[in-house]
Formats: structure tokens, sequence, C-alpha cells
């Protein structure tokens, strides 16, 4: 018992964080197939915009809590800008081109933006201003704290919201009729440059707002914490089966479930030979284990080889 | 008096969800016949082929090749026991040339590994050489060896059926299946492709037919089976399957 | 064989086999680490070269192609540093790296080859991860790798008295250690471009192309395509394995930092960059890619000095920029990597058409 419940609600909340990032991964790959490695750099600009709106406006006298929705809402606007343009620049040119192209370049894109950000906000690890006043619960034995809780309602929220834009909305249709079939979906009139876009828009914005729970949770923010991220949500989207809204949500909080798990009690189950440094491996194992038995992920549609 | 059995299907069941697409299927192709496979689109003509091939796994019955059961696992195994097939919408190595499109076909009746390649010893070489000259055997038998060295994909349609038939051809197969090869042919590439065909036969080779050219399949084979909603209405000489009301009718349906 | 030997190519062989030879010691004017530099770009297409039998020749894409470079390179430094007292020969070392390599890859390769390439390649990206993650906590309670402060005083490559980390006078010339490696990479390196060469055009090597043109055919012509697979599989981790074996004789030096998911990254943008599948187009994107990030070391800050009189920008993180554009710039426009192989050029033109 002791540290289970513990470690279930750490999980929960790193898990929301994956699932939000991983949302973006899966819009876009369900779309149009590419795995947009920048996305965890995306991220990462977030919150460094939000750390900077923040603290300009905490310092003028504006209440955390206040200053940190003008944060996110930068932060979202910032991010929905990026999105929009790295598709457009960098990998709208290159749809026609072979599978490996867009990889490279969504792996240079992230070189840049990575470096961007370290020559706007500098190499060094910045505090993120506290946002809202963090107490301290205890349930069960359990100790979590307001922050946490601030954490999982507004990714609830933010899913949610994304649920109903995808299933109740025009373009939420359009999205998924482009997702089953590109060229069908054109015919009947779907403007498909425009439905990339929005994908790259609505998942970047997702991503803004992890950015700011990321950094409300650990408080602090570098250059360099897209990446891994990134990597982490990632992988959670192909857990949960790329390209699938609930499998991405799934994932994440599957992933953050396993982490925290397995950083909580590999000591124990291997008598001490492992220490909690090898949580990401946890990741990656079951990544691993989980595609060699279901090879299109947890939710991920079955496709057969067609002759 | 007839010759010995090639290929026996024994009830052979396959489903898609909810459709069945083969409903036990069984049937016998001898050796060194041209076997016609006949029936409207979607009798499931193409899914038999899947399965004898390896691509599908039936869900009930199975294949007796040669004397031994096919283990249908492996599509690798089918073509290395001598059954080689050609697909209905062709699917050749498109930025291959048309010989290497046929040297690959040998793949499983050669040897060399990786160290043979890097080795590069005389039997390697040897093999290789073997090889080279097999397949612009195959290519002159089936009438393309101008286009030896074009990109497959750069052939014209009816020279992708040849290639398609010798890089099948390349395998030794003791049966060659072959998924609606005059698809699309003009009446004078059909006829082309007839004398082909008869000429493999005369090789011995024993031939599997899917066609939907009725006339062709009627002039060509010796048997011909006709399949219907995944079943299988009839088996025999074609004159007597030209004849018969079940077939007049899966064909034309409640019209007639 | 013998008509590409005429007049002309024998010259031009020639005249390439004398450059190579004389590189070291005109590089070596501008200092010995432009002789260094000028290793690990040979290193790089070595081991670029290497995953160019997977990804290049078999279409798969690897993530984590570094791992096998990692293996690699710690089996060449417990066999032969202070860490455990052994000092095995290299002859015996960099063999049994490839072997361990080549297992890791087969490990890996067996269970996951049949997953769809944008699958394998998350799950060699975690593989990689998960070598480099050991590799940095193999420390405690025994300790193996030394975890993150990696392992020191690894024994340089030696041929009985010839010490190829040390500088020596032979026929009156002063050859310096990196020149030696300089040499001997060059040779390797020849031997992965004749063993690619000969991979491509062999049974084995149409075997990849028909997997890669159209899998479900190569199998209906009876081609195995998981062991085809797999054996490229576990050539590829074979070279990364011998590239990591002499990437720590000449550091003397490796830890986990050097195998990050970064690298895997680098080794890959050189094949695509270079022009996948095609030889002399994935020998010069990783030349390239590991001679860019160097010159721009030393060109960034004389640059922004002639431009705006002062240092603007950190040189580092400048560097970076210019060559992360750079991979995006060659990719918009040139898709098929700068110098791809003549059917793929084909390709492309007719696509956009």
């Amino acid at each position: 018992m002791d540290i289970l419940f513990q470690q279930i609600i750490n999980g929960l909340v790193q898990g929301s964080i994956y699932a939000m990032v991983a949302l973006g991964y899966t819009m876009v790959y369900g779309i149009m197939g590419l795995i947009n490695f920048a996305h965890g750099e995306v991220v990462m600009i977030g919150t460094l915009v939000a750390i900077s709106i923040v603290t300009l406006l905490v310092q003028s006298g504006m209440p955390p809590a206040l200053a940190g929705a003008f944060g996110v809402a930068g932060a979202a606007l910032v991010c929905m800008a990026l999105g929009w343009s790295l598709e457009r620049i960098a990998y709208r040119p290159l749809r026609r081109a072979q599978r490996l192209a867009p990889l490279i370049t969504a792996i240079g894109m992230s070189i840049v933006l990575q470096n961007l950000a370290m020559m706007i906000w500098g190499r060094n690890y910045m505090t993120f201003p506290p946002l809202i006043e963090k107490t301290q619960y205890e349930f069960a034995g359990a100790a979590f704290t307001s922050v946490q809780v601030m954490i999982v309602v507004v990714a609830a929220l933010s899913m949610s919201g994304l649920l109903l834009l995808v299933y109740r909305t025009r373009l939420g249709m359009a999205m998924r009729a482009t997702a089953q079939n590109p060229a069908v979906a054109g015919l009947m009139g779907v403007n498909a440059n425009r439905i990339i876009s929005s994908a790259f828009v609505v998942g970047s914005a997702l991503g803004a707002i992890a950015g700011v729970m990321v950094g409300t949770y650990y408080e602090v923010a570098h250059y360099q914490m897209g990446f891994m991220l990134g990597l982490k949500a990632f992988t959670a989207a192909v857990l949960g089966g790329i390209g699938n809204f609930a499998g991405a949500m799934a994932g994440g909080v599957l992933l953050g479930l396993i982490e925290a798990l397995g950083a909580g009690y590999i000591g124990d189950l291997t008598g001490g030979f492992f220490g909690s440094h090898y949580q990401d491996i946890f990741a990656f194992a079951v990544l691993i284990l989980v595609l060699m038995f279901r090879p299109s992920g947890l939710f991920g549609e079955k496709t057969g080889d067609r002759a | 008096m007839s010759a010995p059995v090639l290929l026996e299907a024994r009830a052979v069941a396959k489903h898609f969800g909810g459709v069945k697409a083969l409903r036990d299927v069984s049937l016998t192709i001898r050796q060194g016949e041209v076997y016609g496979l006949i029936g409207p689109n979607g009798a499931g003509k193409t899914t038999f082929f899947n399965c004898m091939t390896g691509l599908y796994v039936p869900d009930g019955g199975g294949f007796v090749f040669a004397g031994a059961p096919l283990v249908a696992d492996a599509p690798h195994r089918a073509a290395e026991r001598g059954i080689a097939r050609t697909f209905q919408n062709i699917r050749l190595f498109g930025n291959m040339t048309a010989l290497e499109n046929v040297m690959v076909g040998r793949h499983v009746r050669t040897r060399a590994g990786v160290f043979g390649a890097i080795l590069r010893n005389g039997a390697t070489r040897a093999e290789e050489a073997a090889i080279r000259r097999r397949a612009e055997e195959l290519l002159h038998y089936v009438g393309i060896e101008d286009c030896a060295d074009d990109l497959a994909k750069n052939l014209s349609y009816g020279d992708q059926r040849r290639l398609e038939i010798a890089r099948a051809l390349a395998a030794e197969p003791k049966l060659l299946c072959l998924d609606e090869p005059a698809a699309g042919m003009n009446g004078a590439e059909t006829a082309e492709l007839r004398v082909l065909i008869e000429g493999i036969r005369a090789d011995g080779v024993t031939i599997l037919l899917i066609e939907h050219d009725v006339k062709l399949v009627m002039g060509l084979c010796d048997r011909v089976a006709v399949l219907d909603y995944g079943a299988l209405v009839i088996e025999d000489v074609p004159a007597v399957v030209q004849h018969d009301p079940r077939v007049i009718e899966a064909y034309i349906g409640v019209a007639a | 064989m013998n008509k590409w030997l005429t007049p002309r190519s024998t010259l031009g062989l020639v005249l390439v086999a004398a450059a190579l030879i004389v590189l070291p010691f005109v590089v070596g004017m501008g200092g010995q680490a432009w002789v260094r530099i000028l290793n690990f770009a040979i290193l790089y297409a070595f081991l670029a070269l290497g995953l160019n039998i997977v990804v290049g020749f078999a279409g798969l894409l690897d993530l984590g192609y570094v791992a096998f470079y990692a293996v690699g390179a710690y089996t060449w430094a417990l066999l032969a540093s202070p860490h455990f007292g052994l000092h095995l020969p290299f002859w015996a070392i960099l063999p049994i790296g490839a072997v361990f390599a080549c297992i890791a890859g087969a490990l890996l390769g067996a269970p996951t080859l049949k997953l769809r390439g944008d699958y394998l390649a998350i799950v060699t990206l975690g593989f990689g991860e998960i070598v480099r993650i050991f590799m940095n906590n193999l420390n405690a309670p025994v300790n193996i790798t030394n975890g993150a402060q990696g392992i020191t005083l690894i024994d340089p490559v030696v041929v009985g008295q010839f010490k190829f980390s040390a500088t020596s006078t032979i026929f009156g010339l002063t050859v310096t250690g990196p020149q030696k490696y300089y040499y001997l990479l060059v040779l390797l390196a020849l031997g992965v471009i004749l063993v690619n060469y000969r991979l491509q055009h062999s049974r084995i090597g149409r075997a990849w192309q028909a997997i890669r043109e159209d899998e479900i055919a190569a199998k209906a012509i009876g081609i195995n395509t998981r062991n085809v697979k797999l054996l490229a599989f576990a050539m590829g981790a074979s070279f990364g394995g011998i590239a990591g074996g002499i990437f720590a004789a000449m550091q003397g030096f490796v830890s986990p930092e050097s195998f990050s998911l970064i690298e895997s990254i680098m080794i890959l943008a050189m094949v695509v960059l270079g022009g996948m599948g095609h030889i002399p187009g994935v020998i010069l994107g990783a030349v390239l890619l590991a001679i860019l990030p160097e010159a721009l070391r030393y060109a960034v800050v004389p640059v922004q000095k002639a431009l705006f009189g002062e240092v603007l920008a950190d040189p580092e993180s400048l560097r970076m920029l210019v060559f992360g554009l750079a991979l995006v710039l060659v990719m918009r426009f040139r898709p098929a990597g700068l110098w791809p192989s003549p059917e793929r050029r084909r390709e492309l033109a007719e696509k956009t058409q």
C-alpha cells in the first residue's frame, strides 16, 4: 500500500501532461502521416513565453492567477503561430517528397527552435513563477497539491474541448474525413491544406497549455526541456495507437502511471539492483513490449497486408 | 488415365468480419493442365489465390501441394515449394530494371548470402552470372528482351504483364498462378498472351488462371471451376461448365 | 570490370589516391585539431555507410543506430583499459565488438522488424535510449560501465610495437597520432565502401531493394522478408560496432554522453541528406555534416565581428542554428538528397511533373 496511492497521483498528473502533448503528435500524424519531431520544441517555447509574460505582469503588480491566464493565452497564440508557420514553411513544400525528407526537416526545425530559444532566453534554468497558491492536501496517506489538481482539471477540460471540436463541428468532421482518406475528402470539397494547418494550430495550442502545466508543476524551465518531453509524449501516442485521439489520451495517462509506479517499485522488485534512475527505461521498454504484441498500439486499428 | 494431382484444396474457408469470402471450397488441379477459376466480381477468386500463396491464413481447411500440405504461415514458403503468382493489379518493383525484376525472381532458387556477396568468391560469381543468363533468357522467352534495361514502371502495360510472368517463371514454379492476366488488354494483346500461356504449359508448368475473359478461359483451359459468393458452383471441362444453368445464373444474375 | 579502367578513370583513381595520401599532412598544417576533425568525418562516413545498409538498401528506418556504436565502443573500453585490467589486442577486440553489436541488432530486430516504418523508428529510438540509460547507471551495485563518468585511459590501437596514438618518425617524416589514425580510418572506410557496393549488387542487395519497393510482391516471389531484413539490421549493427571500437581507441575515453539520440539522428541525417542508398551521396553527406558544425565553429565569431563589429549571438547556439537551417533548406530544395542515385532522381522528377 505505502506509496501506491501516492505514485498513482503523481502518475496521473504527469500522464495528463503527456496526453496533452501526445495529442499534438497524433493529430498531425493522423492527418498527414508525419512525425512532427519539432512538436516538443513548440511546447518548450510555450513554457518559456509563458514565463516571460507572467514574470513581467506579476512584476507590474498583477495578481498571479490573472497573469497566469494571460500567460497561457500568450503562449497559446505564439505556439499556434509557430505551429502554423512550421507547417507552411517547412513541411508543406515536402508533401510529395520521399518519406524521410520531412522527418529530417522536422529534426532540423527542432534544432533551430532549440537554439533560437537558447539565444532568446539563455542557457540557464528559469524559474516559473507560482500561478496559484500551493496548498497541500492529504488523502488516504497520499499527499497532493492544488497545483496537481489544477493540472489534471485543466487537462481534462482542454481534452474535452478538443473532443467537442473533433466530433461536434464541421472542422472536426473535415479533419476526421481527411485522416480517413485525403483524396476522397478532397473530392467532397474539403480543403486539405486548411485541415492540415488547423491540425498544427490546434495541436500547438494544446502543446502551449501543456507547456504551462509543465512549468507550474516543476517550477523550472529550460531550452532543452522539450526534447525528452516530446519523445515521451510521442511514445505515449504510439502506445495508444498513433492517429487515434482517445488512444493518445489513454496512452499519455498510462505512460505517466507506468513511469511513476515503475520508478516507485523498481528498487523493491529488483532487490535494490536497479534504482529509480532507470525511470526513463520504462517508457521505452513498455513501448517495445506493447508493439511486439500489438503492432498498431493499444487502440490502433489493425492494418493488415493487402494484396 | 488422368495426370496426378498437383494441388488439392480441401474445404478452404475464409471470412473477413461477417463476410464469408470463401465457403469450404474444395478443388483439385492436376499436373500439366491449365485450370481456370472464374466467377463474377467479388466471388472470392483472389481471396482463394491469397490463401493458397500464404498471404492470407485460411480460417478453415487447407491445401495439399505436390503430396505435402502447404503450411499457411509464410508466403515465401509457397514460392519455395513451387507456387509462383502474378497480381491482378500488377506488382512489379518499379524502380528496378526489367532484368533486375527477373533476377530477383531467381531468389528462391539461388543461395548466395552476405558473405558470398562481400567476398565475391568464385561460386558467387558463377551463380550471379547464371542468374543473369537465366533472367535474360526469360525476358527473351516472354518477348521483352529489348526492354531489359528499362525501369519496370516505364514499360507499357502489356509488357509489364509479361515481365510479371517472367519474374514468376524465374522461381521455376510447378504451379503458375495468373490473376487476371488479360485484364485491360486489347484483342491482339490477349491473343499474344494466349500463345505465351500455351507455350508455358507446353514446357510442363501447370497453370491456374483467374480470368474475366470467358472466351479466353474456355478456349485455353482444360478444366474450369466457377466460384460464386465464395462457394464452388461447378468444376468440370469447359464444354460442360459453359452450359450449366447455375453458371449462367451466376453470371447473368436474376435477369436471366 | 575492365571497361571501367580507361586511361581517364585510371588517372582519376591515381589522383584521388594521391589526394587521400597527402590530405592529413595538408590539413595538419592548420593544426592537429583539423586532422582530428577530418578523422571524425571519415569515422562518420563509415557509420553512415553502415546505416545506409539498413536505411538506404533495406528501407528500414532506424533511429537508434548509435546503440550499436555504443556497444562497440564499450566493448573496446572494457576489454582494453585499466577499468577491468584487461588489455586485449585490437585484432581480438574489434571482431568481438562487431559480434556483440550484431547480436544486439538481431535481438532488437527479431521481434520488431514486422512493425511498419514509423513504429519501427520509434522502437529503435527507444532501444537506443535504453542502451544509453543502462550505460549511465550500470556503475552500481556492480561497477560495469563506471556510469556518467565514463571509462578513461583506454588503450589505443597498437600493432606490434607500432602505437597509433604517439607521434613517430617514418622514413624521416614526422607522423602524428591523428595522422596515423587517419590512414587506418581510410582503410576501414574503403573496406565498408567495398562491402556496400558488393552487397548492393548481389542477390541479397536485390532482395532488399525488392522489399523496399513492394513487400508483398517480394514475399510472393519467395523472399523471406523477415530474415532478409534482419540480415540488413545485423550487418548495419556490426559496422556500428566496429566504428565504436575505433572511436573508443582514438579518444581514449568513452562516456554515455557520446551516444545520445542526437547522434543517431545526425548519422541518419547524413544518409538522407547525402542521398539514401547512393554510396557517393552518403559519403558526401557524412563528410559535410561532420565538418560543417566544426567549420562554423571557426567562422561564426569572425563573421559576426566583420558584419556588426561585435559578437551578438552566442557562437555555439548560432552554429547549431545554422546547422539546423541547413538541414531544412537542403530537404526543401533537394528532397532526394544532395547527390541521389540516378534512379531516385528520375523517380522524383516524375513525381513533380
